[in-house]
């Protein structure tokens, strides 16, 4: 989130799209109901399905799964063309003046660049052009036909209102509606959320699905703002933590990135990561990349990390590739993976295309399951009937179960959406044998330590020199780890200009980021996480509600990454003059000496208006980006691409159908299938009583959702001769279930392109384990393929075919 | 639920000495608000009444409905009803959590046969005092709304108590607290009516002209209150009944009995005749009928 859950109280406008708040979060959706009750908001809901939280919205407009860009782009042109755009915003604080390079141009569903046979983009022309100085050229009356905002005015004049009705479905008026309702919030006195989640990431275009919605909330001004922003509604209780703290492939702490294998030594890894400011005065944050890096090494490796060795640069592995949950199953699949860990994951379940999974674990020597539940996943080899129907007998993968404690049997800081570091209290002691998942990993760490130092091996260094300070080795404690995090001084530290002056003390805990150094002295596991736990103490248990700011901005209730800062980009809250867009909505001001208010500054605080900073210090151009610079791998400018299986043929361009730019492996191109034989959409997606495959275990949740079913609307189960209660079959190209038929008036059949599109819902959480009735993974059906930037499978748009049929045998 | 409010007893079944609240008469009317417009459904309301009143019903399939269990029980005593509506083209999705209405004027209440198993707290609270019932289902009968449901394991008829426990020790409802969107509010009546109110008024600006308060006058007003999208029609909501009123035989059965007195001797014939009157689709049993005169037998003979 850029904004937080209390936040979402100071809208106008709530819009839903790519999620279901209300279904899959109904306790932070109290706040979209406080916006109501406070400010007479209204509720837009865009889904496929009438869900829960359109059972409470003002507004619901159908949308065929896959084509929120089309949806969103025609919001753009609505936008532009109908001058509801907020102008002094949108030339001042975003990239709509740049001048592009002569050679960027977008043609048939392309843009240029393209290579054929790589699936992938040169995107050497997707770039500013600048000037002598190395600054970008800017044209701020915004006329210039190479300007970001005629390129964006030009691409986006093809998604006219009708262009979008044959592609999206979506009613006309309800349509325009919706889009006169968002166009309101042009005004810098209303503003509009926007709440998403997996809807619009698990697709092929899923990184450009959210992006519009950036560039949508950027031409209104809404980012930035008190009730505005762009706002993920993140699937679990610590997934927010998780990418903070880099558990991505090709990530490390604080959104710093892996090497790659291009990046042999220290400098030339330094050389791409410099972000000189590409406009006068800016401030360009990611400049210190270097502190952030070093430190996290000094972390990572404590003393063996030295100027000397370039910080143990050689200590982290290079990248030949991106090694994502897709790649690493495709290789598994061919055999060429012998072990796996699988730490709080399921993915036999939650990886797409249950039967290459299945296969794929099958040629594992071993696999080690670290879980408080016992997942489908490790017991992959057990015969459950239709539901697994494996033979044990030929399956030699060796499983090893390691049961862990699950969250309330420890302590530690959840990371809510809104980037709140919430530290929480050991409820009960874990049962039996289990385990948290801190002391396993110690245990293995330790062992694995010393077989490398009797042993030796080619590289032991990584391993043997890792810095392990904890009090009890086998068992680091959840402070100590915050901790380390936050990061300490290494040394004393003196002021250049005042050798009396001690900027730091060794051993100390750090304030905050900025106090962060590149020669070593300081040591910080996570620089966004650094204020979280200074010498003041543990910042994250705070627990004080008070809101002297009336917005919900609560600034001592636990802490909020990056330095206790509630709303990001804050500045853009005020006009160019430092005064509020919104006088009832003041985050912080210029009140004539520094940058002050309630929530901390996102901007340095004693920058004067009249230097000219933008707000988006992070990029160094300082403002934001409608022009995505060279950054995503399939265009500068989102584009409709419809999903990999789809019903019809892309109306914008035939040639170029799906996007050009996702990966595909080969083997997976043979199993996408066609509309002739698969002719409804399928869509998957949670119900609030059942949260993903662990709730079923609890006989409560179980109770309230006992057994698998799929939607259908009465249309499709008339035509089908389905009623209500009866089994049917869904099938895909990959492979088939089997679920009871709720059939609902909450689905309609779409007219898309003059064609009758029907949309299966197939909600996913049951399976072979916990209390509920047995039921199938959806991922019997989904297609193993995924967005071209974050390989987010493509969940939510496949094609199935659905009959009726017989009640399982018992 | 145990009698844990004696002093506080309004009116107590088949019992004609004066109530004890009589000589207090000061405790203020409770009620719950359910604003049907603020529900997303979440069933968290169903969730915590499991929790705290420690009841767990079976796992049971799936009938073609997102609505689980399909039905009240003895193990459930507060349910999201789903209704999909289509008007004029419009699809709404009506959500109502449904359970025991408190009335001021309790149908259940008029109707049981067995001294002390129905109670109304001077809060308005009607509470079933298990280890009183005879299991008889003549609350089922009485019940203008279908709460009350018979237990298959114990014979006795159980429903919502309005957490009575937590409410005597000054906790809302688990329900309410557990309420994520304050679909669900508690408080004293008069509050409550005034936040309605507020609620409809919303709702009407919305643009929900038929938005209303659903308080039940035919049985005295309810402790537990709607508000409603669609007031004017509160049958839409899976059978809300529009004018709810004590079915007369209640009545008549409560005339002819007054006379009677509470005379136990009485009672078995009056069971009789009632269950010959009323006999139909209800879920008393024979068996039912005969546990509860085998019962009553053991009553006497103490």
């Amino acid at each position: 989130m850029t904004n937080s859950w209390t936040d979402i109280a100071n809208s106008d406008l709530v819009v839903v799209m790519g999620g279901q708040a209300g279904d899959a979060h109904p306790v932070g959706f109290k706040w979209v109901l406080e916006a109501r009750s406070r400010r007479k908001a209204r509720l837009i809901v865009v889904d496929p399905r009438f869900n829960r939280t359109a059972a409470v919205a003002d507004l619901h407009v159908p949308i065929r799964p896959g084509t929120d860009i089309a949806w969103l782009g025609g919001l753009i042109n609505h936008l532009v063309s109908h001058d509801k755009i907020q102008h002094e915003y949108v030339t001042a604080y975003t990239s709509a003046p740049y001048l592009i390079k002569q050679g960027y141009g977008f043609k048939d569903g392309l843009f240029t660049g393209y290579i054929e046979g790589k699936r992938a983009y040169d995107m050497a022309n997707w770039d500013y052009e600048l000037d002598a100085q190395g600054h970008v050229k800017a044209d701020p009356t915004l006329q210039h036909p190479r300007c970001v905002f005629q390129l964006m005015k030009a691409h986006y004049a093809r998604y006219t209102p009708e262009m979008v009705e044959r592609i999206t479905g979506s009613p006309r008026d309800k349509l325009m509606t919706a889009w006169s309702w968002i166009a309101e919030t042009a005004r810098p006195d209303k503003v509009m959320t926007a709440l998403y989640a997996v809807g619009w990431t698990q697709h092929t275009v899923g990184t450009q699905n959210i992006r519009t919605m950036a560039m949508v909330q950027l031409l209104l001004g809404n980012v930035g703002m008190a009730g505005g922003g762009v706002n993920a509604l993140r699937g679990h209780s610590n997934i927010q933590g998780l990418t903070d703290l880099g558990l991505l492939s090709n990530l490390i702490p604080g959104y710093l990135t892996l090497p790659s294998e291009h990046e042999p030594d220290f400098a030339t890894y330094m050389k791409s990561r410099g972000f000189k400011p590409l406009r006068p005065g800016q401030l360009s944050y990611w400049q210190n990349y270097k502190k952030f890096f070093v430190s996290f090494q000094k972390a990572m490796w404590g003393k063996a990390a030295t100027a000397a060795n370039d910080f143990a640069y050689d200590h982290l592995p290079k990248l030949d590739v991106v090694y994502d949950l897709l790649r690493i199953f495709n290789m598994m699949h061919k055999g060429e993976v012998n072990g796996y860990i699988c730490q709080g994951f399921n993915p036999l379940q939650a990886a797409p295309n249950k039967a290459k999974i299945s296969t794929a674990l099958a040629k594992l020597k071993f696999l080690v399951v670290m879980d408080p539940l016992t997942t489908e996943t490790a017991s992959f080899w057990e015969n459950h009937g239709e539901y697994n129907a494996v033979d044990p007998a030929k399956i030699k993968t060796e499983v090893f179960r390691l049961p862990t404690n699950c969250f309330a049997e420890e302590e530690g800081a959840l990371v809510n959406s809104g980037r709140w570091l919430q530290w929480h209290w050991k409820g009960a002691e874990p049962p039996g044998e289990a385990k948290t998942d801190i002391a396993i990993m110690a245990a293995l760490h330790l062992r694995l330590r010393e077989l490398y130092k009797k042993e030796g091996g080619a590289f032991p260094d990584p391993i043997v020199d890792l810095n392990w300070p904890y009090i009890h080795p086998e068992s680091p404690s959840p402070e100590e780890l915050a901790k380390e995090i936050n990061g300490s001084a290494l040394e004393d530290v003196v002021d250049p200009k005042n050798p009396n002056k001690k900027l730091l003390t060794k051993g100390r805990q750090l304030n905050l980021f900025l106090e962060l150094r590149d020669d070593g002295k300081t040591a910080c596991g996570c620089w966004i996480y650094s204020g979280s736990f200074t010498e003041k103490g543990n910042m994250m248990a705070q627990r004080e509600v008070s809101d002297p700011s009336g917005l919900g901005v609560f600034p001592q209730w636990a802490w909020s990454w990056p330095a206790n800062r509630r709303i990001l980009y804050n500045r853009a809250s005020c006009d160019p003059d430092g005064r509020p867009w919104d006088p009832k909505r003041m985050l912080i001001e210029w009140n004539g000496t520094k940058w002050a208010g309630f929530d901390v500054p996102d901007f340095p605080p004693l920058s004067k208006p009249s230097a000219g900073m933008g707000p988006f210090i992070m990029l160094p151009e300082g403002t934001a980006r409608l022009f995505a610079r060279g950054f995503l791998k399939d265009g500068p400018f989102p584009e409709h691409y419809e999903p990999f299986e789809a019903p019809i043929a892309n109306l914008l361009h035939p040639k170029v159908n799906s996007n050009p730019a996702a990966r595909v492996f080969k083997s997976d191109l043979a199993v996408f299938g066609k509309p002739s034989e698969f002719p409804y959409v399928g869509t998957t997606y949670r119900v609030t009583e059942l949260f993903h495959f662990w709730a079923k275990h609890a006989l409560i949740n179980a109770i309230l959702q006992p057994q698998q079913f799929v939607e259908l609307s009465e249309d499709l189960a008339k035509k089908k001769g389905i009623m209500a209660g009866d089994w049917v079959k869904v099938r895909s190209n990959r492979g088939q279930l089997r679920a009871v038929a709720v059939v609902t008036k909450r689905l309609k059949p779409l007219k898309v392109d003059g064609k009758t599109i029907e949309v299966v819902g197939l909600p996913f959480h049951w399976g072979f384990t916990g209390l509920t009735k047995k039921g199938y993974p959806s991922n019997v059906l989904t297609p193993f393929v995924g967005d071209a930037n974050a390989e987010t499978p493509e969940f939510k748009a496949f094609l199935v075919d659905i009959e009726k049929t017989t009640a399982p045998a018992v | 639920m145990a009698s844990l409010q004696s002093l506080d007893i309004k009116r107590r079944s088949a019992t004609t000495l004066p109530a004890p609240d009589v000589r207090v008469g000061h405790e203020e009317e409770v009620a719950k608000l359910i604003d049907v417009g603020r529900c997303i459904g979440c069933k968290a309301c169903q969730a915590a009444c499991l929790e705290w009143n420690d009841l767990r019903g079976e796992v049971g399939t799936n009938t073609g409905s997102i609505q689980n269990p399909p039905d009240l029980t003895a193990n459930t005593w507060t349910l999201m009803r789903f209704t999909e509506i289509e008007e004029d083209g419009k699809v709404e999705w009506l959500i109502r959590k449904d359970g025991c209405m408190h009335c001021a004027d309790p149908g259940c209440l008029e109707a049981c046969p067995a001294p002390g198993a129905i109670v109304q707290y001077a809060n308005g609270v009607v509470d079933f005092i298990s280890e009183n019932c005879i299991g008889c289902g003549y609350c089922i009968k009485g019940c203008p709304f279908n709460i009350p449901r018979l237990s298959r394991t114990d014979g006795r008829a159980y429903k919502c108590s309005l957490c009575s426990d937590r409410v005597a020790v000054g906790l809302e409802p688990a329900c309410a607290k557990a309420c994520p969107t304050q679909a669900i509010s508690f408080g004293s009546k008069p509050d409550m009516l005034e936040l309605a109110s507020l609620r409809v008024e919303g709702l009407k600006e919305r643009g929900y002209k038929k938005a209303g308060l659903y308080d039940a006058p035919g049985v005295g007003g309810t402790h537990v209150l709607y508000v409603l999208q669609r007031a004017d029609r509160p049958e839409l909501y899976q059978g809300l009944p529009k004018d709810p009123k004590i079915s007369p035989l209640v009545s008549f059965w409560k005339g002819l009995a007054k006379p009677v007195g509470l005379g136990v001797i009485g009672l078995g014939v009056l069971a009789g005749f009632f269950h010959y009157v009323t006999v139909g689709p209800d879920t008393v049993e024979e068996e039912d009928e005969r546990a509860a005169e085998r019962d009553m037998a053991e009553r006497r003979g103490r």
